[in-house]
Parts: C-alpha cells; structure tokens; sequence
C-alpha cells in the first residue's frame, strides 16, 4: 500500500511522466476533484483558518464579532485551568497508550489465529465497536454506580467505590472506559497485520526449533512493525478526540479532574460563551495534533502515509 | 520475507518434505496455549459484563431494580422500559440519524470517488496538490474547528437543521474516503483503462464502467467507515441542534437520560434500542462491517 501510493506522487512532482503512452493520454479533467476540494476547503480548511482569526476576538456565541487582540490568548494562557486541561490530556494519551497497546498487539494476535474459539470469542470482542461513544459513556455511568453497579452485584466493597466521583480514580476509570471502547478497534487492526505475516515464515522458525515465545519476539513482533506505527499513531492522535465520552462519563468532572483540552474548549466557548478564548484552544489543539502526526509520521518513515491519521 | 523466495525449490521433494514440514506446526498448534486462552477468557469477561449489566437492567421495573442485585437478571423481565422509549418520539430521532447518514455518506462517497479517480488517473500540479491538501486534512484534529463552523451554519440561517450536520460531516469525511479509494484504484491495471480508450471510451465513461465496478468493495468499506463514523457522532449534534425535531441518536441518549433521570432502566433500554440497528447489520454482515470499520488501514 505504501509503495504505491508514493510512486505516483514522485512521477508528478519530478515530473518525468512514464513513457510516451502516458503523455499521449491526456488523463481526466482536474474539474472532478473540485466538488470533493471545494466541499473540504469550505468546512474543514476556512473554519481552519477561522479559528486562528476568531482567537485574536471576543465573541459570546451570538453578538457581534469583534477584534480585541491578544487579550483572548493571555486570558487563556494565563487560565490555570489550560495548563490543567493540557496535563490531563496527556495524561489520558498516555495511560491509555500503554493499557491499550499491548492489550490489543496480543489479543490481535491471539484472534489471528485458526482455533475455532478464539474465532467464537473475536466475534464477541468486537460488539464495542457497534455502540456510539455516548452509549458507552451511559452504560458505564450506570454500571460504576456504587449502590446499583457491579460493585453491590457482585458484593465486592472494592467494587463499590464511587469511581466517577472520587477525583484520584476518575482518570483511571475514564482510561479503563476509553480502552474498553478503542481496544476492539486496535485488536482488528493488528488482526489484519498478523494474518498478513507469511506462514512459511513460522513454518522455517519451527524448523529451527524456536518456540512459540520465541516466535513472537522474533517473527511476530518485527513483522508488525507498521501495524504498530499505525496503531499507535491512531492512539495517540485519536485521543485528541475523547471528547463525546468523557462529556458524557464525567462532563470534565469532578473539578477540572477529567478535563481534558477538546472539553475544555467545548465548555469555554458553549457553557462560558468566550468564543475568543475557545478558538485560542482549538489553535493549541490543532498545533499540537499536527506536531503528533508529523512526529510520529516521521517516527515511522516517510514511507508511511497518512491514512493512518484518521481519528478513531 | 526471505523465506518465500527460498520455498519454490522445495515442490520437487514434495512427498517426504510435505510430512516432516508439516509435522512439526501441528505439533505447534496442537499443545493449547494456557496462558493465551485465559487472557483471552478474561478479555471477553471485561467486554461481556458491561453488555449483561445493560441488557438484563433494561428489562427490570424500576423496583426491581433498586431492590434486586444489579448482576442478576430480572425475576420478571418486563419491556415497559422499552415502550417508554419508543413513546418517547424515539422513531423520529432514529429517521433523523437515518437521513443524516444518508444524507452525508452517498454524497461524499460520490465526490470522493471522483476526486480519487482525478487524482490516481490524471495529473499536474492541481491535482497533487489537491491531494496534499487532503493529506494535510488527515493530520488535523477536525473538531478544532467547531466553533466557526458553528459561526457558518448560524450566519447560513442553517442552525438546527439536519442540513446544518450534513454538509460539515460531508466534509469531514472526505479525506480518509478520497485516500483509501485512491489507494484501492491505483491497483486497476492500466491495461484496462488503455484498451477502453481505445475502445474511444470517455474519461467519464471509463469512471464509471471500469473504476466503480473494480473499486466496488473499497467503496463499500468506506461507505461503512463513514457511515458509522455520522451515524455514532455526538459533537456536531451537539452544537448544531437543540430542538427534538432535529435530535439524533446518540444526542437522544444523552438527552433521555437528562429526562429519565433515576430511571435508569429505561435510559440503559434507549442505549439498547440505539444499539439495536447496528447489531443486525453485525449479524447479518459482520466480514463487511469489520473491514469498513478498519476502512482498509490493514489492506
């Protein structure tokens, strides 16, 4: 998939079309891309662009626009609650990293294979991916209650706690529920990765003797390498975009303890009706998306397209 | 990788190598993975109970269900709940989530597939460009720009209608849609598109004679990718409606749940119901859905 898409690319850039066929061919009208760009350009590129203009204003939702400067950006950065937002976001992007991907290279691994149950149990591993966000955040909501939850049902005290109240477990909790829900998604990705390793590869390896530990390490876990990049760059990029969720599970809750910088902008500009400052969070938001994609693209080498960007 | 190369020799020793090759891989698959299966077991315990909880709390009577234990099913189950929900106008925000979906995959599945066919046959520096930009669209957290697209739809007169979640979420899908189908159309063989042209066919002929019908399963993984990507979005919704003539799905949820407050049999049976639709779809076509789901990142 990479190899191709980066070919053609070269052959325009360089601009050495291949071969007189190619160059007798005039090729379809650029016209057909234009519904496509014209539709992006105006919903996704302009209101780009629109959030940078509207963080040098002050605007309450509904009034009138107006320019004020830098008072929006130092109203923001000096905001403690901003600095907050941005340590919760990473700190979610990162515990839920690392609960979310090793859990899925090895459940991938384990539904890859040809046994009849692991089949069976895949079929049921994947019934997350089918409920919305705001299902998922509902059910927990319910099912962490402490007097009607898992906690009293299964009569385990340590279960009853009041997980979505208690601002030293909530991040945990919010975490364990954004694995629960991202974890099928990544285990059918490394799926696909590692039904895509040869068999003869495994076939030699035994051979040689190596056992299936050994086999792991040294056949399975280098030849995911891009499932990896790929996995991780959806992780980590995705996680910019815990929003609907978390809105629901805890609304940022309790205190800022939950409120993570997607939130935190939602919450400044439709709750507090500082549209200014709003937009300065969602330039911050944007930078640091494009600084995470970029890196991690790099990370992987150029090789790697961004397809693997998409938000989960 | 290697290896593969090294296998094409082996066919002529075939009769005794098949046997002592094969022996040793099922010798392999045959002594069971302990540690394996009970991680696996353990796995589908966390995915299952929360699924149990839900279903089995939907179908108890609110007595029932502050006095009997949470994790047990209901002595007698009731569907009460679920008649609540459906009175509760729950057919108009399930159209509404209908159109929407609808309403924002064909389109952007059309000009995706053109701007894919322009991008993977045509060439010059438009077209390159066009693509970077959708690139570029792919590294961006989107809803970043929510706030002046709200602005937009106000200043369009546009706020709380369906129309007003259809365009941004056209537009949101068209990046990763234009990709993947770009990706699967650069694998038609030039060949084929050569002898139509000399067959005197159209570029616009040729897009849909022979571009569709060999790209045909990779539309239909990203039509799924996208569709449920609108069909489960809260965030649009969430800032471009307010009226329940407008609601969707998952906004019904969140909403039901302000209005059914301590019934939370019911709230849990609107989570099932909403569920519901996306479950068949599963059963029925559950290869499809996977893949869609993936939208070809593991091609």
């Amino acid at each position: 998939m990479s190899t191709t898409t980066t070919t053609p690319q070269r052959e325009l850039g360089t601009g050495h079309t291949t071969g007189t066929r190619r160059t007798l061919e005039k090729g379809p009208s650029g016209w057909l891309a234009v519904p496509a760009l014209a539709f992006f350009m105006l919903f996704a590129i302009l209101p780009l662009l629109g959030v940078l203009f509207l963080s040098f204003t002050s605007w309450d939702g509904l009034g009138e626009i107006k320019l004020d400067g830098l008072s929006s950006w130092n109203t923001v950065l000096a905001d403690p609650v901003t600095g907050n937002a941005l340590l919760v976001t990473a700190k979610i992007m990162f515990f839920s990293f690392i609960v979310q991907a090793p859990i899925s290279l090895l459940l991938g691994v384990f539904t890859a294979a040809s046994q009849k149950y692991r089949a069976a149990l895949a079929v049921l591993y994947f019934v997350p991916l089918l409920l919305s966000s705001a299902a998922v955040a509902i059910a927990f909501k319910a099912l962490l209650d402490p007097n009607f939850g898992l906690g009293p049902g299964l009569g385990l005290p340590i279960l009853a706690q009041d997980w979505l109240g208690n601002s030293d477990l909530v991040l945990f909790v919010v975490v364990f529920v954004i694995a629960w829900q991202f974890v099928p998604f990544h285990t059918l990705i490394y799926q696909g990765g590692v039904r895509q390793i040869p068999a003869s590869l495994y076939e030699a390896a035994q051979i040689d003797g190596a056992g299936r530990v050994q086999q792991f390490f040294n056949i399975t876990l280098p030849q995911l390498k891009y499932t990896m990049i790929t996995s991780s760059t959806l992780m980590v990029v995705g996680s910019l975009a815990y929003f609907d969720l978390i809105f629901v599970l805890t609304a940022g809750g309790p205190g800022y303890s939950t409120r993570l910088l997607p939130l935190h902008m939602y919450l400044t500009g439709f709750k507090a009706n500082d549209m200014g400052a709003a937009s300065a969070l969602g330039v911050i938001l944007v930078v640091i998306g494009l600084a995470l994609a970029l890196f991690l693209q790099r990370l992987g080498g150029k090789n790697r397209n961004a397809s693997q960007l998409e938000g989960a | 990788m290697a290896s593969t190369t090294e296998l094409p020799p082996a066919p002529a020793v075939l009769p005794q190598a098949a046997t002592t090759r094969r022996r040793p891989s099922q010798l392999g698959r045959s002594r069971p993975n302990f540690l394996g299966g009970l991680g696996g077991w353990i796995w589908l315990a966390i995915i299952i109970v929360p699924v149990y909880y839900v279903v089995i709390t939907s179908l108890k009577n609110q007595a029932g269900f502050f006095t009997s234990n949470p994790m047990l099913p209901p002595a007698e189950p009731t569907l009460d709940n679920y008649k609540l929900v459906l009175e509760n106008d729950f057919a108009k925000y399930f159209t509404n989530s209908l159109i929407v979906t609808v309403g924002s995959v064909v389109p952007a599945l059309f000009v995706a597939f053109m701007a894919a066919y322009a991008i993977v046959r045509g060439k010059g520096r438009f077209l390159s460009w066009t693509n970077n930009v959708f690139l570029l669209g792919l590294a961006i957290p989107l809803h970043a720009t929510i706030i002046p697209i709200y602005w937009m739809i106000t200043k369009a007169h546009m706020y709380d209608t369906l129309l007003a979640l259809i365009l941004p979420s056209i537009a949101f899908a068209i990046p990763v849609s234009v990709l993947i189908l770009s990706n699967f159309m650069r694998d038609v063989p030039n060949e084929l598109f050569e002898s139509m042209r000399l067959d005197g066919c159209s570029d616009w002929a040729m897009m849909w004679r022979l571009a569709l019908p060999m790209t045909k399963p990779a539309v239909i993984t990203v039509g799924i990718y996208n569709a449920l990507h609108v069909w489960n979005g809260f965030l649009f919704p969430l800032i471009l409606t307010q009226s329940p003539d407008t609601r969707v799905l998952p906004l019904s949820l969140w909403t039901f749940q302000g209005e059914f407050s301590v019934n939370i049999p019911a709230v849990l049976a609107s989570v099932v119901l909403a569920t519901l639709p996306l479950l068949v779809i599963y059963v029925v076509a559950r290869r499809q859905l996977l893949s869609g789901l993936t939208a070809g990142f593991s091609k």
